[in-house]
């Protein structure tokens, strides 16, 4: 049976791991592939790389650390953020990212999901939607762009729908609502989203305790999970986080 | 044991090169006919669509040198797509109202796409990407020294029919092969990906190896 993935995303800016990490046993806590061989020990399912570097000039590191990573890490990876064009997106497969992850740029142009997943596969593709509530409005969501700072006014469902017929693999969903909250996800916003495409969905954006990653699974009828400063914090352990989703009933590999 | 990587220019080899670098293989990543041909062994990975990769296997004269490698013995490990290019035929982008491009041919029947329902009606997600339970019957040297259920890693969209050489099998929406033995030949694939499957991958990829350099011996 499959089973689902817990997903630790590392947030990286010119090579290094920001937003903080205070991971017990690492030498250097800033090096992306030293923590995402910690999360492999705790047999995380696969991690998630998300280039912040403001220009595209810098991201020659991160093409760097994919390249890295692909020599260091036995389990799945995606590289996240910047991509403009299939060439973009060439440069990191071709350095060993397993796949990519493409936000606003697949909004501004559609196409680009189209033709990148004919390019690399459907499989390669993941579509990160930042999706946040209308007020008023508790089963509507709209998408945000530029790192959550500018509301597009596209329904959230629709573009999910639009982004799986174009030939994504999969859409890593965050709640623009929860992210930072520790609230947990948004279930009602998951859940939406999963029962309106037939691919994957990975719920991200909200985790602050254990049960949280359950409820995404259970309540969010998400695939995956993803959280980051519950793991670089050392709070929880992918380890611990599945054995809360075995004792849920959740099927998830130990 | 010099283990020729076919590249049929479709996509990063980088992850399933030092994988078998890892197990002590040597690696030649190779477009060359002539030195796919003349290899110890020969890894045919898993990147693109199957129309594209039978084109690109033509194009590049592989699809003869492959088979007359395998014919003269030569060990074979196919890895996702490059399982599915071992069957006769498969319907990914394949062209409207025309035939469905060739595989190698190794073993008979065509390769699906992977259904979105169960028998009983019940939804299932696809591509089928992640963890799944790798159920092998008879023991096979392929996974030696690798526990009954372990979990490899998956992402596909398509799957190979059952056959006489299905040598274990996953279940998503319905139960495919998810590995395959030419019956009595060192002739492999396996629908997952060993290497990004951690440490049973790796065990998986120097079985691979053992049984090459016992082949070859």
């Amino acid at each position: 049976m499959l089973t689902k993935r817990v997903i630790p995303c590392l947030d990286v800016k010119d090579g290094r791991v920001v937003k903080g990490v205070n991971f017990v046993g690492l030498r250097d806590a800033g090096d992306p592939i030293e923590l995402a061989r910690a999360y492999d020990e705790q047999k995380a399912d696969e991690v998630i790389f998300l280039d912040i570097t403001a220009t595209s000039d810098d991201r020659a590191t991160t093409v760097e650390l994919a390249s890295h990573a692909s020599a260091e890490l036995h389990l799945p990876y995606c590289v996240g953020g910047g991509f403009r064009s299939v060439a973009d997106i060439r440069k990191m497969i071709a350095a060993g990212a397993d796949k990519v992850s493409v936000n606003s740029a697949a909004v501004a142009n559609p196409q680009l999901i189209t033709d990148a997943a004919r390019a690399f596969g459907t499989q390669a593709i993941l579509v990160a939607i930042d999706a946040k509530s209308v007020p008023g409005n508790p089963n509507k969501w709209e998408v945000y762009v530029a790192g959550g700072r500018k509301n597009t006014g596209i329904d959230a469902i629709e573009w999910a729908r639009e982004a799986a017929r174009r030939g994504a693999g999969e859409i890593l969903l965050t709640s623009m609502d929860r992210d930072g909250s520790r609230d947990g996800f948004d279930c009602a916003l998951t859940r939406a989203v999963a029962r309106a495409v037939d691919i994957p969905v990975i719920a991200s954006g909200g985790v602050g305790k254990l049960e949280h990653f359950a409820e995404g699974i259970i309540e969010g009828e998400a695939d995956a999970v993803l959280a980051a400063s519950v793991f670089h914090f050392g709070e929880l352990t992918v380890r611990q986080v599945k054995e809360s989703m075995r004792a849920a009933g959740i099927p998830v590999r130990l | 044991m010099k283990i020729a990587l076919v590249d049929y220019h479709k996509g990063n080899l980088l992850s399933v090169e030092r994988g078998l670098a890892g197990v002590g293989a040597e690696v030649i990543v190779t477009d060359d006919a002539a030195v796919a041909a003349a290899a110890e062994a020969i890894v045919l990975p898993g990147v693109g669509a199957f129309a594209d990769a039978a084109a690109a296997l033509d194009e590049l004269g592989l699809r003869e040198s492959i088979l007359a490698a395998v014919e003269a013995g030569a060990p074979f490990l196919g890895i996702c797509l490059g399982m599915h290019l071992m069957f006769a035929e498969g319907v990914e982008h394949a062209p409207v109202g025309g035939p469905n491009p060739r595989g190698l041919g190794l073993i008979a029947g065509c390769v699906e796409a992977l259904p979105k329902t169960d028998g009983a009606g019940r939804a299932y997600k696809v591509p089928h990407v992640g963890w799944n339970s790798v159920e092998f019957g008879e023991p096979n040297a392929l996974f030696d020294g690798i526990a009954p259920a372990e979990f490899f890693y998956f992402t596909h969209s398509f799957a190979a029919p059952a056959s006489v050489a299905t040598i274990a099998e996953t279940t998503h929406s319905v139960t495919f092969p998810c590995a395959v033995q030419v019956p009595g030949r060192p002739v492999y694939g396996v629908q997952f990906h060993p290497e990004k499957s951690s440490d049973a991958g790796a065990r998986l990829l120097a079985n691979f190896v053992a049984i090459a350099q016992q082949a070859r011996r």
